[in-house]
C-alpha cells in the first residue's frame, strides 16, 4: 500500500491554511475516502460535508488541485503519483471551517423562484420525448460547483443580481416543464438576471452529472426573454391583443 | 457552565427532512400551523435522494391487471406476514394517490406510449409497478417535496442535530439540539414531533447508508419511553459493489435486475435458479443476498468476493437509458463498461424493517405527541421490504403523519412545557467529552462497533455470535461513556459522531437483542442454528422498550386480519 501526501485547508476565521497529511491509499480510493482517512486517524474534528459518497448527494463539492469537483469521484490514482494532492473548500461562497463553505445564499435563491404550477385542464398525458429535455435538468443534484466557478458570481461578486447557473437549470426545468402552466420569463430576465452569463460555459465543465448548462439551459431561456420581450414584431403584436 | 441557548417555537417539529420529514412538513403546513423541519444535512441530500428503482404503487399503467390488494399480498408475502397489515393496507391503497400527487407538485416520471407513468418490474412484486424516472427516483422525489416544501410555510433548519426530546410529564414538549456549524445549543418548543430520521446503517461496516443514517431517532424514542418493533429485522441489500475497496457497500440499483439483468457465479451458473426457480433474479432480497453471500462462501465468488451481475446483452443503448447513473458509477469508481462488461456486487446493510412502534392511521408513538413515519417507524414491512416500496411508505405514512401531529397539536388544550433543568443537563453532557483530559476516541469506538455488528449481527446469524455481539456492544457502551474530543465545537465532526454513537449503540443493542430471541429464519433474519420458519414466531412482533439503563424484548401478539383481507391469501392466487 502506497502513500500520498495530502495538503488539506485547515482553519476558520483569519487562521487558515494547508496541513499536510499523508495517507495510505488503496485501489480504488477516492479523495472523499483519504478525508475520512484523515479524520479518522489524524485529525478528528477536521469538517467536511458529505452524504453518498456515490455522487448522488451533491454534497462534497471541494476544490481539488485547484478544480472544482466532487471529492467523491476524485479518484486518487487519476492524480500525478509522487506529487501531493491539494484539497481546498469552494472558494465562491464565504468559508465556514476546513473544507466547509457558507452555500446557505442558494437556499435562498431557491424560495424566491415561482413554483410550479399545474396546468389548468391537462390530462397529464405526454410523450417520454417532451420528458427527456426536462430530464435533464432534473438530474442536477445541488453541489452548487457550477455557482462555484461562475464569473459573475466568482469574479464578479454579484450575487445580488444574478441567481447562477444552479438557477438557470432550475428555471429551464420549470419553464419547459410539459405540465406546468406559470410564467417566469420576466423573473428570469429581471430577478435571476440572464442577462450577466456571457456564455463562458465554465459551468457546463464542471458539472458533475454532464448536464448542458449553457447550451440547453441558459441559451434557451435568454432566446425566449429575447422572444419575448426585445422582438419588435412581437411587442407590436401584444399590444394589438392588448398584453405587456 | 453551559452557555445560552436560542429557543424556536412550533406547533409541529420534523426531525429529518428526508421523502417522510418532507411529505409530513408539507401536510402540517396545510394545515395551517407552524412548521419546524430540523435535519442534519444541508436541504435536499438526506438519504431519499440515493433511491435509484423506483416508487411502488398500484397505477396499472403497464399491467392494467394490477389493483392495490395485489400489492398489498406482495408487501405482506415479502413481509414474511409479520407486517402489521393495517400499515401494509394503508400503504397499497394509499401510494397510487400520493404518487400522482407527486406529479401535479411536478414530478416528471419516465412515460409509458401512451404517456402516462411508465412502471417497472421489481423484486417480490406480482406485477410492473414501480413508477421510476430512470434509476434516480429518489433525486426526483426529493427535489419536487422540497421545493413544494419551501413554497409551504414551513421553517426549515438545516444542519441541526437533535439530541433529545423534551418531555412534560410523559407528553412530548419539544426537542433540544445543536447547531452543527457554530456548535451552539437550540431548544425546539414544540407540542409535537415527528421523527422522520431515517435508518441504522453506519452501525454496520459494510451499508450503502451515508453517516446520517445512525438511528437517531429510533434512540431518541426509546430513550423518550416509545417502543421499537422488529428490531431484528435488517436488510441486506443484495448488490452491493464490492471493488475497489474504497467504494464497498455503494448501492448498485435493483432496477439492474428489474431491467434483466443475470447474477452468475464464478464458474458461469446462473445460480438464482438453484435457490428461486420461479422468480430468478427477481426474487425478494432476502432470498438474493442470502443466495449471493452462499455462493461466495461455498467458493464460487467472483475475484473480489462478490457474484457476476450482468445487463450488458441488453445493449449499451437500453443500458445508458434505463440505467445511466449505473453506467457512471461503475466507470467512473470501478473502471467497469457495465454495457460490454458485468458488475461485480455483494450483499450490503441497506435498510431497517424496526422502527418505532406506531398506530398505523396516524403515526402516533406510544408517546404522547411523538409521531414516526418513513424508516425510522417500524411494522410496514415486516420481516423483509420490498423494494420500491419505501419511497411509497415515505409519501403515505408521511402525510399520515403530518395529518396525526397536526391533530394531535390542534387538539391540546394547555401546552406542554419543557423542564430546565432537563435542558440543562442534556447540555451539560454533550460538553462533557470536551472536558476529558484522557478518553477514548469516538472514531475507534465507531470502528469497533462497526466490526462487531458485521461480524456478529450479520446475514446469518448463530446464538453464539449473537450473545458474543451483544456481549461486544455492551462493552463498547462503557467505552462510549469515556470518549473525549478534541477541537472547539466549530463544526466539529469528532463531537457529532460522539453523539451519534451512543444512538448507533442503542439501535445495535436492540437488533442483537431482538435477533436473539427469534429463534427461527423469517425474511431478513436468518438463524443458522433455527433455519426453518416456525409458525409460533409468526404470530409475534418484539417490541424493544427501555428498562432502566438496559432495553429489554417483549414478545407481543401480532393484530388479527380482518377476514376480508384474509381471503386475499386465502384464494390462492400467484
Amino acid at each position: 500500500m502506497s502513500e500520498v501526501v495530502f495538503h488539506v485547508t485547515r482553519g476558520e476565521g483569519g487562521s487558515v491554511s494547508a496541513k499536510e497529511y499523508r495517507v495510505p491509499v488503496s485501489p480504488g480510493m477516492v479523495v472523499l475516502d483519504a478525508i475520512h482517512w484523515i479524520q479518522g486517524y489524524l485529525a478528528p474534528d477536521l469538517a467536511v460535508r458529505w452524504n453518498c459518497k456515490a455522487a448522488k448527494c451533491g454534497s462534497c463539492s471541494a476544490e481539488v488541485n485547484g478544480r472544482p469537483r466532487l471529492m467523491c469521484k476524485a479518484r486518487i490514482d487519476a492524480y500525478p503519483e509522487g506529487q501531493p494532492i491539494a484539497v481546498a473548500p469552494m472558494r465562491a461562497f464565504p468559508h465556514v471551517k476546513d473544507l466547509v463553505a457558507d452555500v446557505s445564499w442558494n437556499y435562498e435563491v431557491n424560495k424566491r423562484i415561482p413554483p410550479f404550477r399545474l396546468k389548468e385542464g391537462s390530462d397529464r398525458r405526454f410523450q417520454q420525448e417532451d420528458a427527456d429535455r426536462v430530464q435533464e435538468f432534473r438530474k442536477c443534484i445541488e453541489c452548487f460547483l457550477c455557482q462555484n466557478v461562475c464569473h459573475v458570481l466568482r469574479e464578479h461578486d454579484r450575487f445580488d443580481a444574478f441567481h447562477g447557473p444552479r438557477f438557470f437549470v432550475r428555471l429551464a426545468g420549470l419553464e419547459m416543464h410539459p405540465l406546468d402552466g406559470e410564467d417566469r420569463l420576466a423573473f428570469v430576465r429581471d430577478a435571476a438576471g440572464v442577462g450577466f452569463c456571457n456564455i463562458t460555459k465554465c459551468c457546463t465543465e464542471v458539472c458533475p452529472e454532464g448536464i448542458r448548462i449553457t447550451d440547453n439551459a441558459i441559451i434557451p431561456l435568454k432566446e425566449r426573454v429575447v422572444d419575448r420581450f426585445y422582438d419588435p414584431l412581437r411587442r407590436l403584436w401584444s399590444r394589438i391583443r392588448g398584453r405587456t | 457552565m453551559t452557555d445560552r441557548y436560542e429557543t424556536h417555537d412550533h406547533d409541529v417539529l420534523v426531525v429529518g427532512a428526508g421523502g417522510a420529514g418532507l411529505r409530513a412538513a408539507i401536510e402540517a403546513s396545510r394545515e395551517g400551523l407552524s412548521v419546524g423541519l430540523v435535519c442534519k444535512s444541508l436541504l435536499g441530500k438526506a438519504h431519499t435522494v440515493m433511491a435509484e428503482g423506483g416508487v411502488a404503487a398500484a397505477l396499472a399503467n403497464v399491467d392494467p391487471q394490477d389493483d392495490w390488494r395485489t400489492h398489498f399480498r406482495d408487501t405482506m408475502r415479502g413481509g414474511k406476514m409479520l407486517n402489521q397489515w393495517r400499515m401494509a393496507e394503508i400503504h397499497a391503497r394509499e401510494a397510487p394517490d400520493r404518487v400522482l400527487e407527486l406529479e401535479e407538485w411536478g414530478a416528471l416520471f419516465d412515460r409509458t406510449k401512451e404517456g402516462t407513468i411508465l412502471q417497472r418490474a421489481f423484486g417480490g412484486h406480482t406485477h410492473k409497478r414501480l413508477c421510476h424516472v430512470g434509476d434516480r427516483t429518489g433525486l426526483e422525489m426529493i427535489r419536487t417535496l422540497q421545493d413544494r416544501g419551501v413554497h409551504a410555510g414551513m421553517e426549515v433548519h438545516m444542519e441541526c442535530t437533535i439530541t433529545r426530546l423534551l418531555l412534560d410529564g410523559g407528553r412530548i414538549a419539544g426537542a433540544f439540539g445543536y447547531w452543527r456549524e457554530s456548535g451552539r445549543f437550540v431548544a425546539f418548543r414544540a407540542p409535537a414531533v415527528i421523527l422522520a430520521t431515517g435508518g441504522i446503517g453506519k452501525a454496520f461496516k459494510i451499508t450503502s447508508n451515508s453517516w446520517e443514517y445512525t438511528g437517531d431517532g429510533h434512540a431518541l424514542a426509546v430513550r423518550a419511553g416509545a417502543e421499537l418493533i422488529d428490531m431484528e429485522f435488517v436488510q441486506f441489500h443484495p448488490t452491493g459493489m464490492v471493488w475497489p475497496p474504497g467504494v464497498m457497500g455503494i448501492l448498485v440499483t435493483e432496477a439492474v435486475r428489474g431491467e434483466g439483468g443475470i447474477l452468475r457465479n464464478s464458474v458461469g451458473e446462473r445460480f438464482m435458479e438453484r435457490y428461486d426457480p420461479k422468480r430468478l433474479e427477481l426474487s425478494t432480497r432476502d432470498v438474493v443476498a442470502r443466495a449471493i453471500y452462499t455462493e461466495v462462501k461455498e467458493g464460487r465468488g467472483s475475484p473480489h468476493g462478490g457474484a457476476f451481475l450482468d445487463i450488458s446483452h441488453k445493449g449499451a443503448e437500453v443500458v445508458r437509458r434505463k440505467l445511466p447513473s449505473m453506467v457512471h458509477q461503475f466507470l467512473e469508481l470501478a473502471d467497469v463498461d457495465i454495457t460490454k462488461e458485468p458488475m461485480e456486487v455483494g450483499p450490503t446493510v441497506h435498510y431497517v424493517m424496526g422502527g418505532v412502534r406506531v398506530e398505523p392511521d396516524t403515526g402516533a408513538s406510544t408517546v404522547p405527541g411523538l409521531y414516526a413515519a418513513g424508516e425510522v417507524a417500524g411494522g410496514m414491512h415486516g420481516a423483509n421490504r420490498l423494494g420500491g416500496n419505501s419511497l411509497s411508505d415515505l409519501l403515505v405514512f408521511g402525510r399520515r403523519a403530518g395529518a396525526g401531529a397536526s391533530a394531535y397539536a390542534r387538539g391540546l388544550g394547555a401546552r406542554p412545557s419543557a423542564d430546565e433543568d432537563e435542558i440543562e443537563a442534556e447540555a451539560r453532557s454533550l460538553l462533557a467529552p470536551f472536558e476529558r483530559k484522557e478518553g477514548e476516541d469516538p472514531y475507534a469506538v465507531h470502528r469497533d462497533l462497526q466490526e462487531a455488528m458485521q461480524a456478529n449481527v450479520g446475514i446469518f446469524r448463530t446464538q453464539q455470535d449473537l450473545d458474543r455481539g451483544l456481549s461486544e456492544v455492551r462493552k463498547l457502551q462503557e467505552r462510549a461513556k469515556r470518549v473525549r474530543v478534541e477541537g472547539s465545537r466549530l463544526y466539529n465532526p469528532g463531537w457529532h459522531l460522539v453523539r451519534d454513537l451512543e444512538n448507533m449503540l442503542v439501535v445495535s443493542e436492540a437488533v442483537a437483542r431482538s435477533a436473539s430471541l427469534r429463534k427461527e429464519s423469517r425474511g431478513a433474519h436468518s438463524r443458522i442454528d433455527f433455519p426453518k420458519t416456525e409458525d409460533a414466531f409468526g404470530k409475534v412482533n418484539h417490541c424493544v422498550r427501555r428498562r432502566g439503563e438496559e432495553l429489554e424484548v417483549v414478545p407481543t401478539p401480532l393484530p388479527e386480519m380482518p377476514a376480508e383481507l384474509r381471503a386475499l391469501f386465502e384464494e390462492g392466487a400467484a
